[in-house]
């Protein structure tokens, strides 16, 4: 798998991806800059890491979807390419239209720090084939915008498509607004687009990849990739 | 040369923080009356914050050497070696007069001051820390000093991409007026890759480089450098405005150049912003320096001389540049969109020369400058010696078990979950013991080397007896590294105290630096970086004296893993292990929590520190550690025994059943606070008590995990659970305005 990260001025979670990356497909990210128009040839997978990019100053991921190579980024998921976008990516990717709604502050008004558990939704998707479904799993959270807001016919088609992959849950996977941190709407954590090749996502399966450090349970999702691109070479 | 500046009065100078003796010196100095901007010069180089003019002969005394020290203080941070090529980086700074002013701006450029100083020596940063002091929860102000303190740290770190992975939080009436905001940070560098400020070699170019400069700051360092008086809201305009995002792409910036091979040497605009990163460069390289203000950027028009140089605008550096290199070092800097400029040169004169407009604002001589600053041995007179409380005399006026839920809920030892739930801790993967164990520890690159670090001092032992209190500090800093397994090697101290002008406080700075100073030669734990702050007393209307803060001389310590995965922590790990104590228990309760916050008593000497048992019994439980003997170790410090056996519990949801010994009171066992002790967890008692009897390490087996209660011989039975309720309630519910 060869894969893409893309890096905005404010970016800050870029080698936790590259990392997460290289760690399950072996295989060295190339790291694009802003002003690039162009992804490098063969790209398989696009990531738009985490951060603060352009200090998400006016507006969470709203200059960032203006940046030169988000025209790069939307011509490849055009294509049906595969885009990754985690956390200020998830932000970015609304703002540039790749996904539907927005990312709210947080319901508390805080920045929130901690690991939660995700239901995965589904495990019938290129994402998550690496997870069973109703499979529960634990990684953190780093954000203070996360809160997943959309018209009330975006959500009804979004759950009605099946397009909600992770959903904020208790430990034994059960939906509460005790386990929602941030009041996401539906507790989603993480959709895909209507062509299934968008996947946005508010935790960070980046930083549960290694046994040493403690988890693993982000893994899933990188190795479920991986698997992905090898069936189909 | 003045054109348009005011003249010099006795008020001018007043203003200006300067003594009119101070005013003789600079005139017998330079032959002459400053002008406007040389006196704006002078102020800012001599205040308390830059010159150290009451601390230095006492700082002078800490030991500051050891085999695997690179540098120690007077450079922008410390620097360690810590093998296979790499030096840990690191430095604490306070930002308390701004904070308590400005909260969320105070504490945001806090921590990108002390970022700076770390990335300024080629360093990456890889964690930051924070120890914070606020007045009595029922003030209230405390309330929104401790929201905005906290989201500004949050909101810095958060947003430049460093963890912040440990710290302190502390409650006490006498930070009513003076909050205390230290932060800590730490990086890696190459060995062979440091950076230094001493400039080198004549007529080269000197660059400005990051954020313009604008109005914001002027003075700042004059600020924290005097009490605070009852308009200490009018100082609002004094504060900075943080940008974690210029800070981060200047961070980028930087490391690039410095590895392409442009620097010379750089210095960080921290206080006193260019003028003292320029007369730094310059009197450290043994050369004269000349500035053009008209090249330097700026955010506004208009801006004087005066201005220009004691402007305190954040995210800016100055660097000593290779001439060849100018063209490949400004591409980079274009490339992360920050501002590069030549602003003036190194020259042979050794004059600070300062030109604007075509006009000479200042030529003052650059190495008294520094140099040349006062000194003073300021009188000190040490208060009285508090009395050793005898248990005995004290009634235990709860049951224990009632004592217990009361302490662990208190606003001194309840969770800080909702304060580092607000920092990214584990941002760049390295984060293997978050917030909440004895010491945090991060995993160096991909290992498997680790640190661990943290940040303490106990400021009501450090008045009630300042040399004692002293040691306690960095005795417990060196424990917090021990109990995680990690060998301590340094440390850096960030000296928090009130008016050195007043003998009272005089003798508690100098008797808490004597503390730390024969702690730290005792352990081989040398201070290798640091920062004063004084003046933390704020004045009220018809009150002779200012009140002065408790004396909190916060240490900073750093320690090294072999191997990050062997790191201890402190939650039980399994039920029917063995609890073990090492260390002697006298039931010491003078200046304890217990007799504050259940008996209501302020006195009593605080806990003596045996810095060879200390030594010997880190050295026996590191030990016991690396041996794979231990499960769970704790370090027995604020609340004493029961809270610290309670807080492991807590973390592991499973409970222990205990006994007390005969002979001592057990109110004063459970919760004395005697020093030198831990608490471990093992499968193999016995051969960990044969191991301590051989090392002459005292051991007293306590009892066993297992349940979910703590159950004291004698006593009602406590529920983990409940507890636990107790322990994470008490902050979230005063912060929502409910307690």
């Amino acid at each position: 798998m060869k894969s893409a990260v893309i890096v905005f001025p404010g970016i800050n979670r870029e080698q936790d991806m590259a990392r997460a990356l290289r760690l399950v497909s072996g295989r060295e990210p190339k790291m694009v800059w802003h002003a690039d128009t162009a992804l490098p040839a063969g790209t398989d997978l696009v990531v738009i890491p985490g951060g603060f990019s352009y200090g998400d100053y006016l507006r969470c991921g709203a200059i960032a979807a203006r940046a030169p190579v988000m025209d790069a980024v939307r011509a490849f998921v055009a294509k049906g390419g595969l885009l990754l976008a985690v956390c200020n990516g998830f932000q970015i990717a609304c703002e540039a239209g790749l996904l539907p709604g927005v990312l709210m502050r947080n319901a508390q008004l805080r920045f929130i720090c901690r690991d939660v558990h995700l239901r995965v939704e589904r495990s019938d998707t290129v994402f998550t084939r690496g997870y069973n479904a109703g499979q529960v799993i634990r990684v953190p959270v780093a954000h203070g915008e996360g809160n997943y807001i959309a018209d009330g016919e975006t959500i009804a088609r979004l759950e009605g498509e099946g397009r909600v992959l992770f959903r904020y849950a208790s430990p034994d996977g059960m939906i509460d607004p005790n386990w929602n941190h941030n009041g996401a709407m539906n507790a989603i954590a993480g959709i895909i687009n209507e062509r299934g090749n968008v996947l946005g996502m508010m935790p960070h399966p980046e930083n549960h990849v290694e046994a040493s450090m403690g988890r693993t349970d982000g893994r899933g999702l990188f190795a479920g990739l991986v698997d992905h691109f090898k069936l189909a070479a | 040369m003045t054109a348009n500046e005011p003249a010099i009065t006795p008020e001018l100078i007043a203003q200006h923080g300067l003594k009119p003796d101070e005013y003789e010196r600079i005139v017998a100095l330079i032959g002459r009356a400053p002008s406007f901007t040389e006196l704006g010069i002078f102020s800012a180089m001599w205040n308390e914050h830059c010159s150290y003019k009451s601390s230095k002969i006492h700082l002078r005394t800490l030991p500051t050497k050891a085999p695997w020290v690179i540098q120690g203080p007077g450079e922008n941070a410390g620097v360690i070696d810590i093998g296979d090529g790499l030096a840990v980086v690191f430095k604490m700074e306070s930002h308390n007069h701004p904070s308590y002013i400005e909260p969320y701006q105070g504490a945001t450029t806090g921590v990108g001051g002390i970022l700076r100083d770390v990335f300024t020596m080629g360093a990456r940063p890889i964690a930051c820390l924070n120890a914070l002091s606020f007045g009595d929860p029922n003030n209230p102000r405390t309330r929104a000093l401790v929201a905005g303190v906290v989201a500004g740290i949050g909101g810095y770190g958060n947003s430049f991409g460093v963890p912040t992975v440990g710290g302190e939080l502390r409650f006490d009436r006498r930070y009513d007026g003076n909050i205390l905001v230290n932060a800590m940070a730490v990086g890696i560098a190459e060995t062979d890759k440091i950076f230094y400020s001493a400039a080198s070699g004549v007529g080269m170019p000197i660059v400005y480089l990051g954020s313009k400069t604008g109005r914001d700051g002027i003075h700042g360092a004059t600020m924290a450098s005097a009490e605070f008086g009852a308009d200490a809201e009018e100082k609002r305009p004094t504060v900075q405005v943080g940008d974690p995002f210029s800070e981060k792409l200047l961070l980028e910036a930087c490391l690039e150049i410095m590895s392409k091979g442009c620097v010379i040497a750089i210095q960080d605009m921290g206080a006193a912003g260019l003028t003292c990163s320029a007369v730094e460069m310059g009197a450290k390289g043994d050369l004269g320096v000349t500035l053009d203000l008209d090249k330097v950027p700026c955010r506004e028009t208009g801006m004087s001389a005066y201005e220009m140089m004691l402007s305190e605008s954040q995210e800016r550096m100055l660097m000593v540049l290779k001439p060849e290199k100018e063209a490949e070092a400004e591409a980079i800097f274009r490339k992360w969109g920050l501002d590069f400029a030549i602003v003036g040169e190194t020259t042979p004169t050794m004059r600070f020369l300062v030109c604007h407009g075509g006009a000479v604002m200042a030529d003052l001589p650059i190495k008294e400058l520094g140099d040349e600053a006062p000194v003073y041995d300021r009188p000190s007179a040490p208060g009285q010696t508090q009395k050793i409380v005898d248990a005995s005399d004290v009634v235990p006026p709860l049951p224990l078990a009632d004592a217990l839920e009361t302490l662990i809920g208190a606003p001194d030892l309840c969770s800080r979950r909702w304060v580092w739930e607000q920092y990214d801790h584990i941002i760049l993967g390295n984060t293997v013991q978050r917030p909440g164990g004895d010491a945090a520890v991060v995993r160096i690159n991909e290992g498997p080397k680790g640190l661990a670090l943290t940040a303490d001092v106990t400021p009501r032992y450090c008045e009630a007896d300042p040399f004692e209190g002293g040691k306690q500090a960095v005795a417990e800093a060196w424990r917090n590294l021990s109990a995680v397994g990690a060998r301590p090697l340094a440390l850096t101290d960030n000296l928090n105290f009130g008016n050195p002008e007043r003998p009272e406080i005089m003798a508690q700075l100098i008797g808490c630096v004597r503390g730390i100073g024969a702690a730290c030669r005792a352990l081989d734990f040398p201070v290798v970086s640091g920062n004063v702050s004084l003046y933390n007393e704020t004045k009220y209307v018809g009150e002779d004296f200012g009140r002065a803060i408790l004396p909190t001389p916060t240490i900073g310590g750093v320690g090294l893993l072999e191997d990050f995965t062997r790191s201890m922590t402190l939650p039980f790990k399994a039920e029917g292990e063995a609890i073990l104590l090492i260390g002697e228990t006298r039931g010491w309760l003078g200046q304890s929590l217990y007799l504050r916050d259940i008996c209501h008593r302020e006195d009593g000497a605080p806990p003596p520190v045996d810095i060879e048992a200390e030594r010997r019994h880190g050295d026996f439980v590191r030990a016991l550690i690396r041996d794979g003997l231990a499960t769970a170790v704790h370090d027995i410090s604020d609340g004493g025994l029961l809270v610290a056996l309670a807080e492991m519990a807590i973390a592991s949801g499973i409970g222990a059943v205990l006994e007390a010994p005969a002979g001592i009171a057990a109110h004063a066992f459970w919760f004395g606070e005697d020093q030198a002790r831990y608490l471990v967890t093992t499968k193999n008692a016995d051969l960990v008590a044969q191991r301590a009897k051989s090392a002459a390490v005292p051991l007293r087996r306590l009892g066993a995990t297992g349940g979910n209660v703590l159950a004291l011989a004698g006593e009602r039975l406590l529920s983990v659970d409940d507890l636990k309720h107790r322990f994470e309630a008490w902050l979230p519910t005063y912060m929502a305005g409910a307690a």
